[in-house]
C-alpha cells in the first residue's frame, strides 16, 4: 500500500489534487498525441526544470522511478534493434534492423515514458486519495456515489493482501502447497475473489446503515477548494504542453500516433 | 452529546423475512414492541435470525430483489430505510467497515451522508471521538487502530448520526476480557439516553445492565423480560437451544486426566515471533523471549490481550511462519525422519504432524463439498478409496455433518464451518493440534462440542495448542497456560 500513501511534508501536496490531476493529464494526454523525440524532450526537460520545486526527497523519487526508467529502456532498446526500419541502415542481421527510423522511435519511446511517469509518480506519491476524492465529487461534480465507493474499495486492498496471506498459509496447513504451482495459484485467486466480494458487500452495508446513499443533498466534512496557486500549476501545465507542440511542430518532427 | 439523543421505538406485527432463493424464513410471524429508551439483550442460537432482525431494523435489508417480507416492522411509526440516521447498526467484525482512512474523516461520514452542516459534522465528531473513549485525533489513520479501538470507532461513527436506536452485533465478541470489558463501559455510557439492542453471545458481560433479554428461537420468540426472570424460568431450554446462560454449569471433561506428562513433542526457547509486512525483508517482531514446550496428550492454552502475538505465535509453532529469533525445535518423537524446523517441512509433511486450525475458517476451505473437504489432506497422503472412507466417514458422523456431506462449504452456518476446519485437521490424524480461537463467535452447544472434541482428540494422545480470549474454555480443557503480553519488542528487527 506504501505506494498509495501521500507524502504530507512535500510542498506539492499543498496543491489541490484535482489541479495536480489536470496538469499531469496536459502534459502527459499531448505527449500520446504523437510520436516524435522533439515533443517528449521539450515536455521532459520543462518536467527536471520543474521537479526541484515539488520538494519530494531525491531518494523517494528514485525509489519509485527506477522500475519505469528501467522499463522504459528496455522498451526503446528493443525498438532500436527490431523497430520500423527507414532511412539509412546501419546494421541488418536477421530480425534486427538498425536503422535512421528505429533510433529516432527508440528516442521518441525512452522520453515520452519518462516525460509521462515522472508527473505521475509526483501525482500518486503527494496525493491523499481521500482528497482526490473530495476534490472529485465537490469541484468536478462526479457522482458521489461512484467516488466513495471507490475511495472505500481501495482501503479494501490491503485487507485483500492480508487474506492472500492468510489463504496461503492455510494451503500449507492443509498439505497441498507442494506441487501444482498454477493450479493452486488460480485457486487462491478464486478464493480471493470470493472473500473480495463478502468484504465488499458487508462494507456496502456498513455503508448504508451510516446513510451513504441516503436521498437528500449530502454535505462535506472537508471542503475542497482551488487556491490561486492552483491555477498557476495549470497554467504551468499547459505553457509546457504549448511549448511541447510548437516547438515540435516548428521543427517539423510532430507526428500524430495515427498517422504512423 | 448524551443528553441529546432522543430515543425511538421500534415494532414489529408477524414480521417475517426470507432471503431470496433461501427455502427457509430467517424470520416469521414476530411480534415485539421495543419502548423508546430500553435497553435490550438479544439472544438466540446460531441461525435464529438475529443478525436479520438487527439489519432489518437499521433499514439495510434491501427491496423485494434481495428478499421477502411478511407483516410490519416500523421505527418511530415509519419503515426504518425512510428513518435514515434515526437508527445506527454496527455490523460484526468492526474491521470490515471502516469506510476511510483517517478517524476523523470515518465518523464524519455518516453526517455527510445525512447532509449535516458541516461545523456541526466536526463538533459531532469531536463529542462521538470522546463520548467512545477512543483517545487518537481525527487524523489518526484508521489501520493503526488495535480491535477494541475499532470497535469504538464503528460506536463513534454511528453515534455521530445522533441516533435514536443503537444496534450493536457482538461487539465485544473478539476482544480480551478486560478490553470487552471498556468497549461495554463505552457502549453503555455513549448510548445513553438511545434505544439499545445488543447482540451477543457473552450474557454475563451484558446481562446485568440491560432492562430486558429477548430470545429468538427457529419458531419465533422463545423467552421475553427481565433478565432474571428470563433466565431463572427458562434456564435449562436456553442452554438448550444454545444460548449462554448466566451461571449455567460450564462443561466439565467426562474424562480422567492420566496422570504424568506425556512425550515432548515440540520445544521453544526464547523464541520471537512475527511476520514479514508486505515488500519487507525481516519480519516485525511482535513477541518475543517465549519459552514453552509441547507434549502429547496435554493442552497448551495460550491467552493475553489482543496484539500480543498469540496468532503469530499459532502459526509459528505451527510451521507456517519461520520463528523471527530464538529456537523453535521439534523433537524426534514429532520429527518421525523430517528435519528440526517445522517451517522447514514440505507442506505434506506437516499434515501428519501438526494440524492447524485457523480463525477465519473461510481461508481454510478448498473445495465445493463437505465430504471433498475432509478428503483433502489424506488424499495429499495418497489414500484412496475403501481406506478414505474409513477416515471421512466416522469424522462426518462424529461432528454431526454426516447429512451435510454433499453440501458446499461455504453455505454451512459458522458453527458448522468451525467444526468442519476441525474435522478436515483431524483427518490426517496430526501429532499436534494447534487452534486459533475456537470457540470465537460460537452459541454454547457449538462451544460444548468443540469443547468436547478437542477434550477427547487430547485424551487419545494428541498434543493441543489453543489460542483464545475464553476464559471458560482455559479453565475447561487447559493442561498448562502461556500468557502473553502486550508489551511490544521495540521495533523489533534482529
Amino acid at each position: 500500500m506504501s505506494a498509495l500513501v501521500a507524502h504530507p511534508a512535500a510542498r506539492v501536496a499543498s496543491f489541490n489534487p484535482v489541479s495536480k490531476l489536470v496538469a499531469t493529464l496536459v502534459m502527459t494526454v499531448t505527449l500520446l498525441l504523437s510520436i516524435d523525440p522533439v515533443s517528449a524532450g521539450v515536455t521532459l526537460a520543462g518536467v527536471l526544470v520543474l521537479m526541484p520545486f515539488a520538494g519530494l526527497p531525491a531518494r523517494m523519487l528514485w525509489l519509485r522511478a527506477w522500475p519505469l526508467m528501467l522499463a522504459a529502456v528496455i522498451a526503446s532498446a528493443a525498438t532500436v534493434l527490431y523497430g520500423r526500419p527507414a532511412g539509412e541502415t546501419y546494421v541488418h542481421w536477421g530480425l534486427v534492423h538498425i536503422s535512421d527510423g528505429s533510433l529516432q522511435l527508440a528516442l521518441a519511446i525512452l522520453l515520452r515514458v519518462l516525460a509521462i511517469s515522472l508527473p505521475a509518480i509526483v501525482l500518486l506519491s503527494t496525493t491523499d486519495p481521500t482528497d482526490l476524492a473530495d476534490g472529485l465529487s465537490q469541484l468536478l461534480r462526479l457522482p458521489s456515489r461512484f467516488v466513495l465507493g471507490a475511495l472505500a474499495g481501495l482501503r479494501l486492498v490491503g485487507l485483500l493482501v492480508d487474506d492472500w496471506r492468510e489463504l496461503s498459509l492455510a494451503r500449507r496447513a492443509r498439505g497441498v502447497a507442494d506441487t501444482g504451482r498454477i493450479r493452486r495459484f488460480l485457486g487462491q485467486a478464486f478464493a480471493l475473489f470470493v472473500l473480495a466480494i463478502r468484504r465488499g458487500t458487508k462494507l456496502a452495508t456498513a455503508m448504508e446503515a451510516r446513510g451513504f446513499g441516503a436521498p437528500g443533498t449530502r454535505s462535506w466534512a472537508r471542503p475542497s477548494r482551488l487556491r490561486p496557486r492552483d491555477a498557476v500549476l495549470v497554467a504551468i501545465a499547459a505553457a509546457v504542453a504549448a511549448a511541447s507542440i510548437t516547438i515540435s511542430v516548428a521543427a517539423g518532427s510532430w507526428t500524430f500516433v495515427w498517422a504512423l | 452529546m448524551a443528553d441529546s439523543l432522543r430515543p425511538a421505538a421500534a415494532t414489529a406485527r408477524g414480521w417475517g423475512w426470507r432471503h431470496a432463493g433461501r427455502r427457509r424464513w430467517a424470520v416469521s410471524g414476530l411480534d415485539l414492541d421495543i419502548p423508546a429508551g430500553q435497553r435490550v439483550l438479544l439472544l438466540g442460537a446460531s441461525g435464529a435470525g438475529k443478525s436479520t432482525l438487527l439489519r432489518a431494523l437499521a433499514g439495510v435489508l434491501g427491496d423485494e430483489e434481495d428478499g421477502e417480507q411478511t407483516g410490519s416492522l416500523l421505527v418511530d411509526g415509519v419503515h426504518p430505510a425512510s428513518a435514515r440516521g434515526r437508527v445506527g447498526l454496527v455490523l460484526q467484525d468492526p474491521d470490515a467497515q471502516v469506510v476511510l482512512a483517517r478517524v476523523g474523516d470515518d465518523i464524519a461520514f455518516a453526517c455527510e451522508n445525512l447532509g449535516v452542516p458541516r461545523d456541526e459534522i466536526w463538533r459531532r465528531v469531536d463529542a462521538a471521538i470522546d463520548a467512545v473513549g477512543l483517545r487518537v485525533g481525527r487524523g489518526h489513520p484508521t489501520a493503526q487502530l488495535s480491535g477494541g479501538q475499532k470497535q469504538r470507532l464503528a460506536l463513534a461513527g454511528i453515534l455521530a448520526m445522533r441516533p435514536g436506536l443503537v444496534l450493536l452485533d457482538e461487539p465485544t465478541a473478539n476482544l480480551d476480557p478486560e478490553g470487552a470489558q471498556s468497549v461495554r463501559d463505552a457502549v453503555l455510557s455513549a448510548t445513553r439516553g438511545a434505544t439499545l439492542v445488543v447482540v451477543e453471545h457473552r450474557v454475563d458481560l451484558w446481562a446485568a445492565h440491560m432492562d430486558r433479554v429477548i430470545v429468538l428461537g427457529e419458531e419465533g420468540l422463545i423467552a421475553d423480560g427481565a433478565p432474571d426472570e428470563v433466565f431463572a424460568r427458562f434456564g435449562s431450554e436456553l442452554t438448550e437451544a444454545g444460548v449462554w446462560v448466566p451461571g449455567a454449569a460450564p462443561w466439565h471433561s467426562p474424562r480422567t486426566r492420566p496422570t504424568g506428562p506425556g512425550a515432548r513433542l515440540l520445544q521453544a526457547t526464547d523464541l520471537g515471533v512475527g511476520r514479514k509486512a508486505f515488500g519487507r525483508r525481516m519480519p516485525q517482531v511482535v513477541a518475543s523471549g517465549i519459552d514453552l514446550s509441547v507434549a502429547a496428550g496435554r493442552a497448551l492454552a495460550v491467552t493475553g490481550p489482543n496484539g500480543a502475538g498469540k496468532s503469530t505465535l499459532a502459526m509459528t509453532v505451527a510451521g507456517l511462519l519461520p520463528a523471527a529469533c530464538g529456537e523453535l525445535a521439534a523433537t524426534d518423537v514429532l520429527r518421525d525422519g523430517a528435519g528440526a524446523d517445522p517451517v522447514r517441512w514440505r507442506s505434506r509433511e506437516l499434515l501428519t504432524r501438526i494440524g492447524m486450525v485457523f480463525q477465519e475458517p473461510e481461508h481454510q476451505l478448498l473445495t465445493a463439498r463437505v465430504r471433498d473437504e475432509l478428503a483433502v489432506g489424506p488424499r495429499a497422503l495418497g489414500i484412496e478409496g475403501p481406506e478414505l472412507a474409513a477416515r471421512v466417514d466416522p469424522l462426518l458422523e462424529r461432528l454431526r455433518l454426516t447429512r451435510l456431506a454433499a453440501v458446499n462449504p461455504f453455505t454451512l452456518s459458522g458453527g458448522e464451518k468451525r467444526r468442519l476446519t476441525v474435522a478436515a485437521a483431524l483427518a490426517t490424524r496430526p501429532r499436534m493440534l494447534v487452534l486459533d480461537e475456537p470457540t470465537y463467535g460460537q452459541d454454547a452447544r457449538t462451544w460444548r462440542e468443540l469443547a468436547d472434541l478437542i477434550d477427547e482428540v487430547r485424551d487419545a494422545g494428541t498434543a493441543v495448542v489453543f489460542v483464545t480470549h475464553d476464559p471458560v474454555l482455559v479453565a475447561a480443557l487447559a493442561d498448562d497456560q502461556l500468557r502473553l503480553d502486550a508489551a511490544m519488542a521495540p521495533g523489533g528487527v534482529r
